[in-house]
């Protein structure tokens, strides 16, 4: 009997686990409007009131949104058009053109989508599509026919902005700019950016044009925010099927919250980089290790999941490398010392090597120089070495010049953690100098 | 174009001579006026326009009606004949009392007249500022038009796009009902001219001609056939036909040359496989007998033909008209006499029944069926001397043919079947000089011509489905792409600006156009001044405008073109044309053309015809042509490296009969002399005027006419603004938009000031949002390690006393750093990410190369304002 309660228990916390999972990931992955923001009050309101006036009052605008990568700008931009299409009167007339400057490479792509997303390419047929300058007059055409009060508002969207700012001439930029100023259909020009000097890319023309409305994302909290962010980041919502688990979970998030280790862990992570993207990316690492049998976050999770994320990509892959590719990665180190980061070719490393080989190796075999040649050229593939650029790469394989990718340090620790590691290996690494 | 008075004046004092114009060029261009004298040399009494290619000649009488060559090849203007005349030196000139389609007439006017009108119905126009002396070259055609009573109605038919109703008179200002005197007097023209002009009746058979292509034997097929397509094929047939007929006329001006009517053109897609050579028989009679249903709807076909000033004999019904063309091939080629003989033969045989089913077909429209009656009576051959030059003239067609490579290829391939059919031309011609017919005959005759070619086609020749379907096909994209799109209309109204800051937000808006435009007051009178004196002189000119961004060149241009439409309109001036490009607005500087000619005439052509089109426009003289006002904004994107667009555009003004003002805007005050070429700024010319930035006064008075008395701002607040702008740009633009945004602010934090003005606080907060600088905060705002490697940057770079280090370098700078500040050493992914991620704030400036540790990076920023940055901790 009692074993069937339990096992019912199990089955409800099962069922009970994956929701969690399905429920965090959502929040973690996705730019969902509805989770909540941080720190970002004032420019929530300045850019809800900018759509506001233009879908209410046909007001033309323009501005910029600028903030690091991943620190909020399409969230922002998502949550604001959230609650704009809340109104009646907004979902009714507003039209979106959502562009990325990722995919609208030129404007011609870009103008084509523009009339395919405002619906228009019906207007004529196919026709639109013919020439890049027809399809150009056309749209200016369709905007030039409205006014402030009777058409309705037109919101463009530019994701990565910046890449916009390359197109020929910047004539979308122009256009829209000018359109947004001038009395013509109203529109609202909103550009999302990463680079802080996106004002200096503007042609002068271009730059008189746009507003110089810029709403900046900056990240601005400190590490007691965002410990908050943390826990309302885990925390389930009250809507939460499985009632008594809720409790449950959200006790345990505020104890993780109040842990030594797990502050430790976070503080660290905080000093590196601030977005909650990262964040986001630390907490599902965590949440992938939560199971039936391990159904709370614990601070190990939390410290595992950091050392995954800062792991040292190159670090790692030394430590899959035979004993002879370490050696040769060695004596490229020892040849770096020596000549202060010049470049090498495969006939000095293998010379270096030679050399501990013939004095004091006592476990290494002394390999022909093919099979060096063929472990040389597997650190090539790795991109542990790389020719340095510039020169014909027609020269004899020996004597191609390289450089090597890994810094002293890596190397070090690398081997520190390196199993199996002969201990002449060890000592030759340390220093070469002994050997002459 | 050659051109001659005949010498079989009544007073034998005719002058023979010829007309200057390409008069040597070609023979396939070839028409001659004639003229005749009743009451003295400078006056005559009609005009007979004679084609080359379809041999036929019209004769058309003062006070008829015609067709004149305009700008649009689509749409040539309507006029009547008042008086013909030459001049001292020799050309021959008719004065004119010009007509209006509606297209012709202001937008904003048409609505004056509160009712539909159809595309047949013209105006009488009486405005003043037209030419009414024009060329007699220009002349295409003769029209019909019937005058109607005010009551009456313009009656609809479905095959009378030829026939033009005049209903009332424009006077530039409003329609009036034609008076009762002038209406008598067109209905006399009319009356006049029932004989001479073409009825919807001949275009409905010859329609019918060239789609039924069956024996001649197979009548009652015929007619089915007939009553069947007859109502698509008018259509098509009037479309293609017509606008063939002055679109060619168009590009033989263009070319100076000889072109191919469209009918000609038609002979090729029907017949593809027939070579130059091989020109058989059958196909010189098909050939004619395509030239033939041309000149059947349309009159002649422009690029060949004469002419002539007739002598009117007796009474108008006798308005002459050649009809040769079934004889032709007998004279070429003795093998096809027999055939020829058929065709002679044939059309006797059929003339009467032909005329009469087309009676049966239009039974409902009577009145176009006496008309043609009566024409058919009346078309009698007239004895026309020819020149004898033609055969000489014929090589130098040829000639002139392989040099003009300007038009289609296709049209350029059909060139080649030219010289044999002038050939069959002239010696029908001839020939025909020499029978003249008595009465009876010529009436069967005339009927023979509409007659001919069908008898002769044979129905394998040509496959009867390819004729509709060819003929339309170049009509139907044009009605989607004519489309106007628009933004759809929202569905609730805007609302009204609630309270004052909002009232002022809306007035501040740049969009919003100003009642006047303050301080630019000196320059708008300059440019008014340049633009009126040229528009009184009929003359053209360049200005070169220059100015920063936002200091109002744009607005203070159109603000004097507002200025003068209006002064236009209250006939203070010559009415003109205003249009507009904008270099950033096109795609390509070679579409300046297309643009300008769009709006000049409505045409959509390629960049390079357009060119074409634009050259010949400006550099002929055009009647009833206005004066054209061009705004050309962002002048410098217009830039090529042949800066061919540029030249043309400074060189047309240039031209005597281009009427065109090109007011030319830029920013840089030396773009003349900076990326001109010398023969493009010489062309520019020296008219200049430079705007200068606003001062702090200007742009505060700017603000306040703006508002307009609305207290909003206090008065330190809009002049901190001004101050602020004019130190930095002069830019109103800036301007409008620091107040916009003040207000914001204000409204804001409104609930806590007392006062609900925007106060310096406010605009202080708005400049500062804009202008300030982001690096500093943003570099605050960083993670700790990224202000730590921004710190290990500096730190290298006085190490090494270089400007630009190694990510390898860096790395060793900050793992130091750390171990200073006791923090935990980031790995190398991990400074790889930091460095990226400031790379892409452009913090930094990182190589983009895969070279990991060795990329190299650079400081965006100044040392200064890093270090600043990061000390204020």
């Amino acid at each position: 009997m009692s074993k069937r309660k339990s096992k019912e228990t199990s089955s409800v916390n099962g069922e009970c686990i994956s929701q969690v999972q399905r429920i965090l990931r959502e929040r973690f992955c996705h730019q969902c409007p509805n989770g909540k923001l941080f720190g970002v009050q004032l420019q929530y309101k300045h850019l809800l009131e900018l759509l506001k006036r233009t879908t209410i009052h046909g007001e033309s605008n323009s501005a910029l949104i600028i903030g690091p990568r991943g620190s909020g700008k399409t969230m922002l931009l998502n949550h604001v058009l959230k609650e704009l299409m809340e109104v009646k009167q907004v979902r009714e007339n507003l039209l979106q053109v959502h562009l990325n400057g990722l995919l609208q490479t030129n404007d011609k792509i870009a103008l084509k989508e523009i009339t395919r997303q405002l619906q228009m390419e019906n207007v004529v047929g196919d026709k639109v599509f013919g020439s890049f300058a027809e399809n150009l007059a056309f749209l200016l055409d369709a905007l030039k026919k409205g006014d402030r009060d009777s058409s309705c508002p037109v919101l463009f969207i530019l994701d990565e902005f910046d890449l916009f700012v390359h197109h020929k001439n910047q004539t979308l930029l122009y256009n829209l700019f000018d359109i947004s100023q001038s009395a013509q259909t109203p529109v609202t020009v909103i550009g999302l950016t990463c680079r802080q000097d996106i004002l200096e890319l503007l042609e002068k023309r271009v730059k008189s044009r746009f507003s110089h409305r810029q709403i900046y994302l900056m990240n601005s909290f400190d590490f007691k925010q965002y410990l908050r962010i943390f826990k309302e980041q885990l925390y389930l919502p009250a809507e939460f099927l499985y009632k008594p688990f809720i409790q449950k979970w959200n006790k345990n998030v505020q104890s993780l919250s109040e842990d030594r280790t797990v502050q430790d862990v976070l503080r660290n992570h905080f000093h590196c980089s601030k977005d909650l993207r990262s964040l986001h990316m630390l907490l599902m690492l965590a949440l992938s290790s939560i199971t039936i049998s391990h159904p709370f976050m614990t601070g190990s999770d939390l410290l595992e999941a950091s050392k995954l994320c800062r792991m040292d990509s190159k670090a790692n892959i030394v430590h899959g490398l035979s004993v002879l590719e370490i050696c040769l990665i060695i004596a490229m180190k020892h040849l770096n010392d020596v000549y202060e980061g010049e470049p090498f070719n495969f006939q000095m490393v293998y010379n270096e090597f030679q050399k501990f080989i013939q004095r004091k190796a006592h476990s290494m075999y002394n390999f022909e120089k093919p099979v060096v040649m063929k472990a040389f050229e597997h650190l090539l593939q790795l991109e542990l070495i790389k020719p340095i650029e510039g020169l014909p790469l027609r020269a004899q394989r020996e004597y191609l010049l390289m450089k090597l990718l890994l810094d002293n340090n890596q190397i070090m620790d690398a081997l520190q953690v390196y199993p199996n590691c002969p201990t002449d290996v060890k000592q030759w690494a340390t220093s070469s100098l002994s050997w002459l | 174009m050659a051109a001659a008075w005949s010498p079989r004046a009544r007073g034998g004092r005719s002058l023979p001579l010829a007309l200057a114009r390409n008069s040597s060029l070609s023979l396939g261009a070839c028409a001659s006026v004639v003229t005749s004298h009743r009451a003295g040399p400078g006056l005559s009494r009609g005009i007979s326009i004679k084609s080359e290619r379809s041999l036929t000649e019209m004769c058309i009488q003062l006070g008829e009606f015609v067709l004149v060559e305009g700008e649009n090849a689509d749409q040539p203007f309507v006029a009547k004949l008042l008086k013909l005349y030459e001049d001292g030196s020799q050309e021959k000139h008719a004065v004119v009392q010009w007509f209006s389609r509606i297209t012709e007439l202001p937008l904003n006017k048409r609505k004056l007249l509160q009712r539909e009108v159809s595309p047949q119905e013209i105006f009488l126009d009486k405005a003043p500022g037209y030419d009414t002396d024009i060329n007699v070259e220009t002349i295409i055609k003769n029209v019909k038009v019937i005058p109607l009573a005010p009551k009456e109605a313009v009656p609809v038919r479905s095959n009378g796009k030829q026939i033009f109703f005049v209903k009332e008179s424009w006077d530039g200002k409003c329609f009036k009902p034609l008076s009762p005197g002038s209406l008598s007097e067109l209905k006399e023209a009319e009356k006049n001219k029932r004989v001479g002009s073409p009825s919807p009746l001949t275009d409905c058979q010859t329609s019918d001609f060239t789609c039924s292509l069956k024996a001649e034997t197979d009548r009652v097929t015929r007619s089915t056939v007939k009553t069947k397509n007859v109502q698509m094929e008018i259509e098509s047939r009037h479309s293609a036909s017509k606008s063939s007929l002055s679109k060619e006329r168009h590009s033989q001006r263009v070319a100076n040359g000889i072109n191919t009517p469209g009918a000609r053109k038609k002979l090729q897609l029907n017949s593809p496989t027939k070579s130059r050579n091989k020109l058989t028989g059958c196909d010189v009679l098909e050939l004619l007998g395509d030239d033939c249903d041309a000149l059947e709807s349309l009159e002649p076909s422009a690029t060949k033909r004469k002419v002539t000033f007739t002598e009117i004999l007796d009474s108008p019904p006798k308005i002459s008209r050649t009809n040769g063309e079934s004889d032709s091939p007998l004279t070429i080629r003795g093998d096809w006499s027999k055939l020829a003989e058929t065709v002679r033969i044939a059309p006797y045989r059929r003339s009467q029944a032909s005329s009469l089913k087309a009676k049966n077909l239009d039974g409902k429209d009577d009145d176009t069926c006496l008309a043609e009656e009566q024409e058919l009576k009346t078309r009698s051959p007239v004895v026309i001397p020819r020149s004898h030059r033609k055969c000489v003239q014929k090589t130098t067609a040829r000639i002139a043919e392989q040099l003009h490579f300007l038009n289609i290829s296709e049209q350029d391939r059909e060139d080649d079947y030219l010289p044999s059919t002038d050939c069959s031309d002239s010696s029908s011609n001839e020939e025909e000089e020499s029978m003249v017919p008595c009465t009876p005959k010529r009436k069967m005759r005339s009927s023979t011509t509409l007659s001919t070619p069908k008898s002769l086609r044979k129905p394998s020749d040509i496959t009867p489905a390819k004729t509709p379907r060819k003929t339309p096909e170049p009509r139907t994209p044009k009605t989607p792409r004519n489309a106007t799109p628009r933004i759809p209309i929202r569905n609730q109204a805007t609302e009204k600006p609630a309270n004052v800051l909002e009232e002022a937000r809306l007035r501040l808006h740049v969009s919003t156009i100003p009642g006047s435009l303050p301080c630019r007051e000196e320059e708008f009178q300059d440019i008014y001044n340049f633009v009126e004196s040229k528009l009184i002189d009929g003359t053209g000119g360049c200005m070169y405008i220059s100015g920063v961004p936002g200091t109002g060149k744009t607005a203070t241009v159109h603000e004097v073109i507002r200025c003068l439409q209006q002064t236009a309109e209250n006939d203070g001036l010559p009415s003109f044309q205003f249009i507009e490009i904008n270099g950033m607005k096109l795609t390509d500087p070679h579409q300046a053309y297309v643009q300008i000619l769009q709006l000049l005439t409505g045409q959509k052509v390629t960049a390079t015809h357009a060119a074409e089109l634009l050259a010949k426009l400006f550099s002929t003289p055009g009647p009833k042509r206005k004066t054209t006002v061009l705004i050309v904004d962002e002048l410098d994107l217009l830039w090529t490296r042949k800066q061919d667009v540029m030249y043309n555009l400074f060189d047309w003004p240039t031209q005597k009969q281009a009427k065109l003002i090109i007011l030319a805007i830029a920013n840089t005050m030396d773009l003349p002399e900076r990326i001109m070429m010398n023969r493009v700024a010489s062309r520019l010319g020296l008219t200049r005027m430079s705007f200068q930035p606003y001062t702090y006064k200007q742009l505060q008075q700017i603000i306040s006419s703006r508002l307009n008395h609305i207290k909003a701002f206090e008065e330190d607040a809009i002049q901190l603004v001004s101050r602020k702008v004019a130190a930095l740009s002069g830019d109103a633009r800036r301007c409008l938009d620091i107040c916009r945004r003040s207000t914001e602010i204000c409204e804001f934090s409104s609930q806590k000031s007392a006062s609900g003005l925007v106060s310096m606080a406010h605009v202080m907060k708005a400049i500062d949002e804009m202008f300030s600088s982001p690096y500093i905060n943003s570099i605050r705002n960083a993670s700790l390690h990224e202000q730590m490697f921004l710190k290990a940057i500096i730190a290298e770079f006085r190490r090494s006393g270089l400007e630009e280090a190694t990510v390898q370098q860096i790395y060793h700078q900050h793992v130091a750093l750390c171990r200073i500040e006791g923090l935990q050493i980031p790995t190398v992914s991990e400074i790889m990410a930091i460095c990226s991620r400031l790379g892409a704030c452009r913090f930094l400036l990182v190589e983009s190369n895969n070279k990991y540790l060795h990329v190299r990076v650079r400081l965006n920023i100044s040392q200064d304002d890093v270090m600043y940055a990061l000390k204020q901790e």
